[in-house]
């Protein structure tokens, strides 16, 4: 799905069957989703213990959570006090505007980027070009797709849809002087160098951070490659970019969601590079940035915060567990979706980014199996929520309430109908009786299409008598 | 053992209209046990199909209509996973701004069990009649093993036939493709479940495979039968009962 055409979250349906129709896809996904579920499982193996763990993690972000406001005054006061420059950006195009201030003022024609979500969603790299900004990928995974003009389908392994061979081509084309290869240790090699020039060259350095500590003012990036490590060290300048819903209340809560995070996330015990960045450097140290940035999006974060039915869609931690043990996402992989958050996750914060109305295919495709609320550390009921935004969709706004954007949009006359109707039948047991034994005498009549259930099944059609008719006869 | 009397069998919609004889069946099971099957005649459904789409408040009209219906002290066999546990962890949500209903749910909430559940404390091994050897799998349906552990009951059920031997098939934790109205929303994905199920089943090289869920049979034989097969799933108190020195099995000798 590289070139121009954009995935769209309102496309989801033709996305999906298209992704769905392609055998190696499936199988790839497939088998790079049991490759994660089984390393993810290795480090729990005692189910009392993780369970115990979760269950911390929970109450942090919950915590966390319910200070929020007041973290995230005490993070500004900390990082000013430390020199951090804090942003604050309610809108993708806030953000944006952000980072070409930062870019102008430094005469920045180049930035080097670390892997960051958050960057994706407000298409950090494209505002940038479009200003003449050459906003480089330094994570090897992002910077294979961004050589290709593709996007991320997972929010922790961004290339996974990416073969040996596609990297090879892609390399081969895009990197000059570089020998066509398919050995994996080369090809990142190949990668490699190549941007380490950009590093050398870049004023700016650009991360995420997966956690903010408020009581120490510390932004904290978790990552395997060292390029994070890179980027926040070598340029004069570092942006972190993040949501304002990663902010944690002491040092001491970092410990068990970070451990919740890698193992969860890749089934590692610890990651290569934990980086805790507590302010520019200082007086007499020889290394770090000059000047550091946060900026702190908003982007819909605060809907989900202010409505307490969808708050716990904040706690997430970015782990990507739930999209591994999806049977949705491992079908249809993560650029079906559309969204920069795919998978159950996807579902249950997109609409608060994006409202109800783009979004609205993407909480109904779940079958509510319960596995991502089964393995997500910070115990987010993602069934729950994803109920609860069907219900949202399908509403109308109650008065006493602050509606959440696009309220009601998904909201057809011809299904709320067929559910009164529902609700009619079976809540009158006369009515009900009635309608069984009808149904049951007429089953010869049921259609031979009856839509979606018809396509891979035969038809359904009522049994010859009623459990309760036969229990009658039964009886006598 | 435990030394219930007398139980109610809420059957739920699924089993009334399009599988009764699991119903039936059930009854048969819990007979042979000794114990007396009462079945409300104005029961309908638990309302699961409309909550989970969205539609709480029409879910929540259908839900209060079966409040009333189990008064004695019995405990409410659920033939039907899914719908035990809406039962069990939906109702009482259903109705939270609701005290006196809220009240009666969770009455009724503590009293639900899972047929598999029942079935496991009370049956002992001198009632099983029938021994023939037969590989089978044992599907559960997602929110029963997640609500209400129901795969552990069904496998120690199974434990205690013998000549049953059970077989694991590949990716078995893994959801049918069934999920309600997702099925007719997003009827590709919910295809391409279903047949990478009934893949692993055919794999596994099982004769047979049960369930106690018959929204998860529903989806599953209806697949099957358009597969050149004859593969099927059974509900696992029709397997019971075919097991058993049952009133129906006699009749049928
Ligand atoms: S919702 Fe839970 S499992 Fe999914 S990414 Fe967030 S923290 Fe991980």
């Amino acid at each position: 799905m590289s070139g121009d055409r954009q995935p769209r979250p309102q496309d989801f349906k033709v996305q999906s069957r298209a992704a769905l129709a392609d055998p190696a896809l499936r199988a790839s996904f497939r088998s790079a989703m049991d490759f994660l579920v089984d390393k993810r499982a290795a480090q729990f193996p005692d189910i009392g213990a993780y369970e115990r763990l979760r269950s911390l993690g929970t109450r942090i972000r919950e915590h966390a959570l319910a200070k929020l406001p007041e973290l995230l005054e005490r993070l500004e006061q900390n990082l000013t006090a430390l020199g951090v420059q804090v942003h604050w950006a309610e809108t993708p195009s806030d953000a944006n505007r952000i980072f070409l201030d930062i870019a102008a003022r430094h005469g920045a024609q180049a930035m080097v980027k670390g892997k960051s979500m958050v960057s994706e969603e407000i298409e950090l790299n494209r505002e940038m070009a479009a200003h003449g900004i050459d906003c480089v990928e330094t994570d090897m995974g992002e910077y294979i797709l961004q050589l290709d003009g593709d996007r991320p389908s997972h929010i922790i392994m961004p290339a996974i849809h990416k073969t040996k061979a596609d990297v090879s081509r892609i390399f081969a084309e895009k990197i000059p002087g570089s020998a066509h290869t398919e050995d994996v240790d080369e090809l990142i090699a190949i990668g490699r160098r190549a941007l380490r020039e950009r590093f050398r060259d870049a004023p700016i350095g650009v991360t995420g951070a997966n956690f903010l500590v408020a009581e120490t003012g510390s932004l904290v990036l978790v990552e395997n490659e060292g390029n994070g490590r890179l980027c926040t060290s070598v340029p004069e300048v570092h942006v972190a970019i993040t949501g304002i819903e990663k902010v944690i209340e002491r040092l001491e809560h970092l410990p068990p969601l970070y451990t919740l995070l890698t193992r969860s996330a890749t089934g590692q015990a610890v990651t290569t590079y934990l980086n805790i960045v507590t302010g520019p450097r200082r007086a007499g140290e020889k290394d770090g940035p000059r000047e550091v940035h946060l900026i702190l999006l908003d982007n819909g974060r605060t809907q989900a915060w202010r409505d307490q039915r969808f708050r716990a869609t904040l706690q997430c931690i970015r782990c990507g567990a739930c999209m591994n043990h999806c049977p949705v996402y491992t079908r249809v992989g993560g650029l079906s979706y559309g969204t920069t958050y795919p998978g159950p996750i996807g579902a249950i914060v997109s609409p608060h980014l994006l409202g109800l109305d783009a979004t609205r295919d993407l909480p109904t495709a779940s079958s509510l199996c319960g596995a991502c609320g089964e393995v997500c550390p910070v115990g987010i009921p993602i069934p729950e929520l994803l109920m609860r935004l069907r219900g949202a969709a399908r509403r109308r706004p109650a008065p006493e309430r602050k509606p959440l954007r696009d309220e009601g949009a998904a909201r057809s006359r011809a299904e709320t109908l067929v559910w009164t109707a529902w609700a009619l039948l079976y809540s009158r047991a006369r009515l009900y009786r009635w309608f069984s034994w009808w149904a049951t005498r007429l089953r010869r009549l049921t259609p031979a299409w009856q839509g979606g259930w018809t396509r891979g099944r035969v038809p359904l059609r009522p049994a010859p008598r009623s459990l309760r008719e036969l229990l009658a006869q039964r009886r006598r | 053992m435990e030394t219930d009397t007398h139980v109610y069998l809420f059957a739920t919609c699924v089993v009334d209209l399009f599988s009764p004889q699991s119903g039936l069946d059930a009854v048969e099971v819990l007979e042979a046990l000794g114990v007396t099957v009462a079945f409300p005649r104005d029961q309908t459904c638990c309302g699961q199909p409309a909550y989970t789409t969205g539609f709480a408040d029409d879910a929540r009209r259908v839900a209060a209509a079966q409040l009333d219906l189990f008064p004695q002290p019995w405990p409410i066999v659920v033939p039907s996973g899914s719908c035990g546990g809406m039962l069990r962890h939906h109702w009482p949500r259903l109705f939270a701004d609701d005290p006196q209903r809220l009240a009666q749910a969770e009455a009724l909430a503590a009293r639900t069990v899972e047929f598999c559940d029942f079935v496991d404390t009370r049956l002992a091994a001198s009632q099983v009649a029938d021994t023939t050897p037969v590989r089978l799998a044992l599907h559960t349906s997602c929110t029963a093993r997640r609500e209400l552990a129901t795969h552990l009951a069904g496998r120690r059920l199974l434990a205690k036939l013998p000549g049953v031997e059970l077989l694991e098939p590949e990716h078995e934790a893994e959801c049918c493709g069934f999920g309600g109205t997702f099925a007719i929303k997003h009827p590709e994905i919910s295809a391409a479940m279903t047949e990478d199920k009934l893949d692993a089943l055919q794999a596994s090289g099982c004769a047979q495979f049960v369930s106690a869920d018959c929204g998860c049979l529903l989806n599953l034989n209806g697949a099957l039968e358009r597969r050149p097969t004859t593969l099927r799933g059974l509900h696992i108190a029709s397997f019971l009962r075919s097991r058993l020195a049952t009133r129906g099995a006699e009749q049928r000798r």
